[in-house]
Formats: C-alpha cells, structure tokens, sequence
C-alpha cells in the first residue's frame, strides 16, 4: 500500500493505483484517475456506471461483475467495453475510487 | 430433541457433509438432503468422454446410495430459502423448517446468457464438454474432425475446475497426434483472463506446455457473441477468432434458487460466504459448501473435500453455541492432464501458489509436484474410485490433511504481486 496525491488531497492506493478507502474519493479525483487510464473526460454515461458501481460497492460490500454491470447499470455490455476499454468492471471500480474488484481463480 | 439439519444439494460437497455429519452426530442430527434428481455425476470423468477414454453410463450413480443409512433423501426442487424464518421452500410447496441449512448446489451453467451460443450450431459445431449430453455429442464430432480450426474457450470466469479447459486442449492435441491428422488442424486456447492460468507459478509451467503442443494462446478475449453458422467468436470489443468446431466453457452462476432468495447470494447467484468459517453471512444457522460458496478458491471437488473438515466442526460448534473455528485456507489440489498418459498435480491454498516438490510426503511423493509424470497421470485415473469409496463417504485419509501444508515444497524466490490470485 502506498499514498497518492489527486486532486491535491492524499488518498491511499493498491500496488495498482486502486483507492483503499473510498471515502477519500472525491468526484474531482475520478476525472484525474480516469485521464492517467486513458480515458480524456468522463460522460454522462460513464458517470451512470461509475456512480452505480460506488452505489452497490456501498450497499453491499463488494464490487459488481462485468455480468452484472451490464444487466443492472442501465449500461449494456458492449457499451461498457467502449466506455471503459479493456476491462470495463476494473477501470470503473478504479474511477469510482473502490478497491480492485476480487475477481475469481 | 435431534437438532435438523438441512443440506441442499446431494453433490460432492453435499454428499460428503451428509456423511460426516451423520457419522459425528448420529441421533442428535436429523439430517435431510433435497436434490432434484437422482443422478450423482462423477464430473472429473467429463473431460474424457470426448475422446472415447471414458464412457457416459460409467460416470452416473445413485444420489440416494451414496448417503450413508438414516439420512433422509428427498426428491425437489428448492423454490426459496427464507433465512429470517430458517425456512426452504420447495416448488412442490412443502416446507422444510432446519436448524442448520448447508447450501451445496453447486454451479450451473448458463449457456443462454451469452448472444448466439445456444443457437445455430450448438451441440453441431459448436460444444461443451460440461454436461453429459454434450460431451458425449463432443465426442462423435470429434472423431470425425480430421481437418481445420478447433478452438477451445472461457467465456468468463468463474468456472467450475479452471484447469479443464487447458487439459482438454492438451489431450485434444494428443488424441488428433495419435489418428495422425494434428498437422491439419489449428488448435487454439481462448481465455477472458490474462494468462493461460490464474495462479503465477502454474501460468509460466503452463503457457510452456501449450507453446510446446503448438497450441496458440489468445488472452484478454471477453466473449460477447458465438455466431456458430458462421464459425466466429466475437469479442465485446470486436476481435474474432474463426473456428471450425468450438468448445467452450459457458458462464457459470450458482443455483437458480439462490438469487430467489432474499440476502442469501451475491450478483452471481453464489452464497455469501465467510472464507474461514464457512458460515454464510445472511445468517447464523446457514452454511456453505463447495461450488455454491463465493470463497475464493477454484470451485473444485478437492476444495469442497478439505472445506469438510472446518464445515463439519462449526455446524458442531453452531449447534452447541460455541465459536466457530477460523481454520479453511483455502486448501487445493488439482491433477492436470497434459495427453500422451501424463499429468502434473498442483497443491496451493488461500496465500501460498502451487510449488514444485512431492506430494504429500518430501522426497518420496509419490507425486510429483508442478511436473509432469506417468504417475500422477496413473492417480488421475484412480482417483475416480476413490472418489465413490472414500471421499463421498467421508472416510479420513491416513497422510492427507485438510490443511494446506508447505511440506515437501520447494519454496521459490517471492513473485510480483501484481501476478497474484486475485483477477
């Protein structure tokens, strides 16, 4: 674990840049995140899955999964592969300012 | 009065509770097992069928028989589970109340829910070995495949025995070598995940494997669409890879029912599981067992075997109100079919990748760790009768502890731990 400054304020990340404290997220930060990982601004529809993703990171404890994302965020999956190239669940999760998304073995 | 106890699911993980279960508690558990069929499959036996190695009637037996004498079998399907009134459901409209419920419904596959795999094509050329029917439909397009492209694919992760799909590559390469038409065919291994295996150490040993069979690797490929007329998988973000015949692993979710039921599962429909106590976190008196659990292991018989020990001890401790014991970690170990009667065995858990060295005793082994050998090949096979004879009846195993154990490995320098388990 390491800090990172964003937006001007400290935020302690992951080995991979991924916040460990999500109240240390500010809406500013996402933009900031979201340009180092390629991404020039953030849409509304990027916004839509950034801000469902932190909603049920909150609610439940966890991180959606990509299956999940595109049958409840309101944002279909190919369209989730063109907002968020490559690994749409992990980038978002990152933006959104969550721990990196478990996954599976 | 006999505490009741309640097992979903007479599989592996089900099936071996049950057993312990009755064996420790006798009459102070009434213990039921609901499952909606009578079929239990030896589901390691799959991967053969296809190349006629092993056959579909020999693989199935009686759930009821393998449940030792005064567990009550009941035919059902589950509707719902009402944790808050320590409740099941079935579809038939009985109610089963318990003390203690053990989910172990394992996975389901879930072909539908990816564009055009069960469409044109399916179960013609394009395929899954992960049901009976088809890997035994497998088998008879296999043995008339002599020429063209095979790909062999995850759609996602997770799935049931992660390594199966590469075994099938390997001993697919092996089967066309052996009618001596592999010079005409491309074999292709297609994966979602960024290797050819999750864990670090297996992924170098196993990309090598695949290198040396001329099996090409393609990566980081997330499968949105099968257009089985046209021979092509499509990715979601718009790669393809063109195939003649095509098997694949579909996505996995857990049972049906537990998305019905309110608090008990996660978005993928598996139970919400402590990952050292077993307990499931919708409630106190539920617990789970095997595939059905979100603990991050491989969903694999050998996990569910060494999960039994901590399950069995904190339904015990449930039941008489004391702490649970914090003790799974995540124990596995799987044998790896790699073709011409070889194999390798892995042995990892919770923290620690699989190692080379011998299993389970240094030195000896008998089996080679993280290395190919006749002998695990030999086990593989053996194993099948020791699944029906002792593991399923939960006969303990004098020299094979539930407990992941470093004995016998050869430690390795530390990995980078962007390579850990975690994807």
């Amino acid at each position: 674990m390491s800090a990172l400054t964003y937006s001007g304020a400290p935020v302690e990340v992951d080995a991979e840049g991924f916040l460990q404290k999500p109240e240390q997220w500010t809406e500013e930060m996402a933009g900031d995140i979201a340009r180092e990982s390629g991404i020039d601004e953030l849409t509304d529809r990027h916004w839509q899955v950034v801000n469902f993703m932190r909603k049920s990171y909150l609610d439940t404890g966890s991180a959606p999964s990509i299956r999940t994302l595109g049958k409840a965020s309101g944002v279909p999956i190919k369209e989730l592969y063109a907002l968020f190239p490559k690994g749409p669940a992990k980038l978002a999760a990152k933006i959104a300012g969550i721990p990196k998304p478990p996954g599976c073995i | 009065m006999a505490n009741r106890i309640v097992i979903l699911g007479a599989g592996t993980g089900g099936t071996l509770t049950a057993n312990r279960l009755r064996r420790r508690l006798g009459d102070r558990a009434e213990i039921t097992v609901v499952d909606r069929d009578d079929e239990h499959l030896y589901q390691p036996g799959l991967l053969f069928v296809p190349f006629g190695v092993e056959h579909p009637e020999r693989l199935v037996r009686s759930r009821a028989k393998q449940l030792r004498s005064g567990i009550d079998f009941r035919l059902g399907e589950v509707e719902r589970v009402e944790a808050d009134a320590s409740t099941v459901h079935l579809a038939d409209g009985t109610e089963l109340g318990y003390d203690v419920l053990v989910v172990a419904s394992g996975a389901e596959l879930l072909p539908e829910e990816t564009e055009g795999l069960t469409g044109p094509g399916w179960n013609e050329s394009t395929f899954t070995f992960y049901t009976l029917e088809g890997a035994t439909a497998l088998r008879d397009a296999l043995a008339r495949f002599d020429r063209g492209r095979l790909v062999v694919s995850i759609v996602d992760m997770p799935i049931k025995c992660p390594v199966a799909p590469l075994e099938f590559s390997f001993l697919a390469d092996w089967y066309l070598r052996r009618r001596g038409v592999r010079d005409r065919v491309e074999l292709t291994y297609v994966t979602s995940l960024d290797g050819a295996f999750t864990r670090a150490t297996c992924d170098r040993a196993l990309s090598g494997l695949l290198a040396g069979k001329d099996i090409e690797l393609v990566t980081e490929f997330n499968t949105g669409e099968v257009d089985g007329a046209g021979g092509r998988l499509v990715s979601w973000d718009d790669r393809e890879v063109p195939f003649d015949l095509l098997v694949t692993v579909p996505l996995h979710g857990g049972a049906a029912y537990v998305s019905r039921s309110p608090g008990l599962g996660d978005d993928l429909g598996f139970l919400d599981t402590d990952q050292r106590t077993l307990q499931a976190k919708v409630a106190p008196n539920v617990f789970a067992i095997g595939d059905s659990a979100n603990v991050p292991t491989s969903k694999a018989g050998s996990v569910a075997h060494f999960a039994a020990e901590t399950l069995i001890e904190n339904i015990d401790r449930h039941l008489a109100g004391r702490e649970l014991v914090e003790t799974f970690d995540g124990h596995t170990n799987c044998f790896i079919e790699s073709g011409f009667h070889k194999a390798l065995l892995i042995d990892f858990d919770y923290e620690v990748e699989p190692l080379p060295g011998h299993y389970p005793i240094p030195r000896l082994g008998p089996l080679a760790l993280l290395k190919e050998s006749r002998l695990n090949h030999l086990a593989k096979l053996a194993f099948q009768s020791f699944y029906w004879h002792m593991l399923l009846p939960g006969r303990d195993v004098p020299g094979l502890g539930a407990q992941f154990s470093m004995t016998g490995k050869q430690q390795l320098p530390a990995l980078p731990i962007e390579q850990g388990a975690a994807r």
